[in-house]
């Protein structure tokens, strides 16, 4: 499901099945989808956090264009306790690897691979933040 | 033929590429069919410059056919040159019969009785647009063919598209001698400015795709709206966002495509409006600040901006007003009275 912001509108709620991941894309050349993502980070319940949203941040690889700083993200990941991941949709290669790292982490969340959880994610996190 | 004719005659054909030059010169008519199949347009453009200089030596060219040479460059290459646009306000009510010959006349006798030493050379095209070129000089000095200006006057609108060249102080003149040859009063300079002449006219000609107020609320159906993908399995939440946003866009657009202006500027002289505990500007002084916007398309990249994400549709109205207000140049001043914010000032 795609959608520009939330909430999400509430006449296909009975059409809607459950939401397993919840990504927030960020496009780092726009000022304004930031500010729409923050404000839509406060409509998503608070049990979603525990390794049910991700953040993907998009337009990386144009290294001049970039409106957002990376500190302001990983601040925003961290105060969410949510990953972020980094990708560049115009290259066909990190679009396609991208793609199935999502899908990985959704087959997770959705409950599809034994013996891993969402929470999983949250601990993975805790470790990487040591600097 | 005078040196300074065969300089100018081969620096303007040396501005030509060399795949167009047969073609401007057979659009000059200067030199004979026979003379064009002597050149060899397959050298060195600088050779070719030399050759075609020569010819004209057989044919004793003077400065005003060098003049229209060059008018026929810069009609091709409009496109590289900034114009603005004046109106002209006549005074009488009733339309008066268009002379040609009798505004060629006026137009050089205004001009040459203030100033002596000017080049004037006309040249109509199809569509009724008069392209004057003006080279100017002093009472001293020769004029200056290198830095003229161009006039586009279309006879049957109070519109005069002008390209000046660096020396502005000549241009009251110019307006002077346009308004007693045309038979207005006044003229005024629009806020209005772009290379591409052609949008220009489509502006004030009101020529471009306008936008018409809608009374349906009929939702436009899903396939106009522009879907990323035919996946099925994808399903956009905000449809009927999109389709809002959509038809907003085509209100305030149009569905055609848009004249082509390259900036928009807005001066403001408005009070700096900041949280009190800023303390900021306590002086109750205009802010001044200068906002320009500028774009290869501006009014396309305007008029995506809603559909890409990257801006609330409607857009502000001092950005939709562009094409009717036909002007690029704002003033914002603050208002005074009873409403509070900002207006726009004539």
């Amino acid at each position: 499901h795609l959608a520009t912001s939330l909430p999400l509108p509430s006449e296909r709620d009975h059409l809607r099945p459950r939401i397993d991941l919840v990504v927030f894309m960020i496009d780092i050349k726009s000022k304004y989808s930031l500010k729409n993502v923050e404000t839509s980070l406060a409509h998503v319940d608070g049990s979603f956090f525990l390794g049910k949203v991700c953040f993907l941040v998009t337009g990386v690889g144009r290294v001049n264009a970039c409106s957002i700083e990376t500190s302001a993200i990983c601040k925003l990941g961290k105060t969410y306790c949510s990953p972020v991941l980094f990708c560049e949709l115009e290259l066909e290669g990190i679009r396609v690897a991208t793609a199935q790292r999502l899908l990985r982490m959704l087959q997770i969340c959705a409950g599809h691979i034994p013996g891993v959880s969402a929470l999983s994610f949250v601990s993975l996190m805790r470790n990487s933040d040591d600097d | 033929m005078d040196d300074t004719v065969a300089e100018y005659i081969r620096r303007t054909v040396l501005k030509i590429p060399r795949d167009e030059i047969k073609m401007m010169l057979q659009k000059w008519g200067f030199l004979s069919e026979a003379q064009l199949q002597t050149l060899n347009f397959h050298q060195m453009k600088d050779n070719i410059s030399q050759e075609v200089v020569q010819l004209c030596e057989e044919n004793s060219a003077d400065i005003k056919q060098a003049a229209v040479l060059d008018i026929i460059y810069n009609h091709i290459y409009q496109n590289k040159r900034m114009w603005s646009v004046y109106q002209m306000k006549k005074s009488a009510e009733e339309l008066e019969y268009f002379d040609i010959k009798d505004f060629k006349k006026k137009f050089k006798r205004r001009l040459r009785s203030a100033l002596k030493n000017v080049t004037i050379t006309f040249k109509e095209y199809e569509d009724n647009a008069i392209w004057i070129r003006v080279a100017w000089g002093t009472p001293y000095k020769k004029p200056n063919q290198y830095k003229p200006s161009y006039v586009v006057y279309h006879s049957q609108t109070p519109y005069v598209f002008v390209s000046a060249s660096v020396l502005k102080s000549n241009m009251p003149l110019l307006c002077q001698a346009l308004i007693v040859a045309s038979n207005y009063h006044d003229i005024r300079e629009m806020e209005l400015r772009s290379h591409s002449l052609n949008s220009l006219k489509d502006i004030v000609f009101k020529r471009y795709s306008q936008n018409f107020q809608t009374c349906t609320t009929k939702p436009l159906q899903g396939g106009n709206v522009e879907l990323e993908n035919a996946d099925i399995r994808i399903i956009q939440e905000n449809r009927s966002e999109k389709e809002r946003i959509h038809r907003l866009n085509e209100e305030v657009f149009g569905s055609g495509p848009q004249p082509k202006l390259e900036f928009a500027q807005y001066r403001l002289e408005t009070m700096f409006k900041s949280d009190p505990k800023m303390d900021v500007l306590d002086k109750k002084e205009p802010f001044r600040c200068l906002v320009k916007f500028s774009s290869p398309h501006l009014l396309e990249s305007l008029k995506s901006l809603a559909p890409a994400g990257m801006a609330d549709a409607p857009l502000s109205p001092l950005l939709t007003c562009i094409p009717h207000k036909a002007r690029n140049y704002f003033k914002i001043r603050e208002k005074k009275g009873l409403f509070p914010g900002s207006f726009v000032s004539p």
